[in-house]
């Protein structure tokens, strides 16, 4: 049986791994390699470096990073962050990257992802969708770290990425992201049953009991989780004991 | 020694590449007859689909130049789609063929349609024996059940069950994770993404091609 994936997040701005909540005010907390080789040793199953910034302000400067991650981090490594053309998907790749997030320029022109599908494969296409809840059971793609609203509805938004051939989805709720209050549970269930691609369920992490609601309670496929590592409240061979060996999940030791 | 990966313009060789490097062996990227012949170990990568990867193949003339390598009996170790091309064929946008070193075909993986199902497979689990022992493979010293990191949708299916070197089992359905015909190897599976243990089976390949 599969393994639920337990996959670290590094939101990078200026070679600094950094924090906020609901994506703003945002603080450094580390060096990213230095950060992604210890998650690495410590048993990590993925890791996941965004670029925070490139989004908003369409650059990008992660491939220097990724170059010396790949070297010393032997798990698969997702890039996301200001992709903005197809050229800047081969460039991730040949720094070393295994996959791609890619969201507002999906959102701008879906067929981006149909393209990049088609070149790449879809096992490397992993569509990250920012949401936030707008009334009971409804939530909104947004874009540009959670900046912009863009009227569509997460729901139809997750199964058009599907169908245009997205590997996987990262979900992100805004409402949720860097508070440590938990998953947005019924966000993540409406999704994960929507869609036959694997989900990664992102923010919201804040206890080792929030991540097994999330497993449990939904038919997601990965976790993401940012504060809990990078501020040492739960290191990775704990978190991982603690849903073996008391929650009974399937998850890599 | 000289470990040489196929340069077919497919797949992310700067792992493989790094992997090697870790285990103390540099690995040269290339797709020059002469040198591929002249290598102590092969590597066939690939990720993406088959037909991509046959047409590539085909097109810089290497699926000749495989042949005449594995006739020398040196270790070949095909990784992911790398595997799947060794076999004869694939159903994978409709018939397209392989290289064809290992008699058999790739197929969907043939889970039933259901919402609780995730196509593709990704992620880890366990690779299990089957009827051929693992010491003195690229298996030695890897646990029985260990994790391994897998990115897939199609399978293949060796004829000869006495191929299969480890089986992985994914919503009930059973399939071969890895292979071995003499010193041709294939795992669907990356090692050079599976951390300690996948780093174990480069280890071991190096050793074989030695």
């Amino acid at each position: 049986m599969n393994k639920t994936r337990i996959i670290a997040r590094l939101d990078i701005k200026n070679d600094y791994v950094i924090k906020g909540i609901h994506l703003e005010g945002l603080r450094k907390v580390g060096n990213p390699n230095e950060m992604a080789k210890k998650y690495y040793n410590q048993g990590i199953d993925e890791i996941i470096f965004m670029d925070a910034v490139a989004a908003y302000y369409d650059r990008n400067s992660l491939t220097g990073i990724i170059q010396k991650a790949c070297k010393d981090v032997f798990v698969p490594i997702t890039v996301g962050g200001g992709i903005r053309k197809i050229e800047d998907i081969q460039i991730a790749l040949n720094a070393g990257a295994d996959k791609i997030a890619i969201n507002t320029k999906t959102v701008q022109n879906p067929n981006f992802i149909k393209e990049a599908a088609k070149i790449f494969g879809s096992q490397c296409i992993v569509s990250s969708i920012d949401a936030k809840k707008i009334a009971e059971n409804k939530w909104e793609v947004y874009i540009d770290n959670g900046r912009e609203p863009t009227g569509k509805n997460v729901l139809e938004w997750a199964q058009e990425v599907e169908s245009l051939g997205a590997g996987e989805i990262m979900l992100t709720s805004i409402d949720k992201e860097g508070t440590k209050k938990g998953f947005d549970i019924e966000l993540n269930k409406m999704v994960s049953e929507a869609v036959n691609i694997p989900i990664i369920s992102s923010g919201g992490a804040g206890r080792n009991q929030d991540i097994a609601d999330v497993i449990q309670s939904t038919n997601i496929d990965a976790v993401s989780i940012a504060s809990l590592f990078h501020y040492k409240i739960e290191t990775i061979d704990s978190l991982k004991k603690y849903l073996i060996n008391d929650k009974k999940l399937h998850i890599r030791l | 020694m000289k470990i040489v990966i196929i340069d077919y313009g497919i797949g992310n060789v700067k792992s493989i590449m790094n992997a090697f490097e870790d285990r103390g062996q540099k690995a040269f990227l290339s797709r020059d007859r002469d040198v591929i012949l002249g290598a102590d170990g092969l590597i066939l990568p690939g990720v993406g689909a088959f037909s991509h990867g046959m047409n590539n193949l085909n097109k810089y003339g290497l699926v000749t130049i495989i042949k005449e390598y594995v006739k020398t009996d040196k270790p070949l170790l095909g990784i992911c789609l790398g595997m799947q091309m060794l076999l004869e064929e694939s159903e994978e946008f409709g018939n397209t063929k392989g290289i064809g070193i290992i008699k058999g075909k790739v197929i969907k993986l043939p889970v039933v349609n259901s919402n609780k199902i995730k196509l593709p497979h990704i992620g880890w689990n366990e690779i299990q024996t089957n009827k051929i022992k693992w010491g003195n493979t690229i298996l030695n010293d890897v646990e029985v059940s260990s994790n391994m990191y897998f990115v897939h949708t199609y399978v293949a299916i060796p004829n000869n069950e006495n191929e299969i070197l480890s089986t992985t089992e994914y919503f009930g359905i059973e399939f071969c994770s890895s292979l071995k015909k003499g010193n041709v190897y294939g795992c669907q599976f990356h090692p050079e993404k599976s951390a300690s243990r996948g780093l174990t089976i480069i280890r071991n390949f190096i050793n074989i091609c030695k």
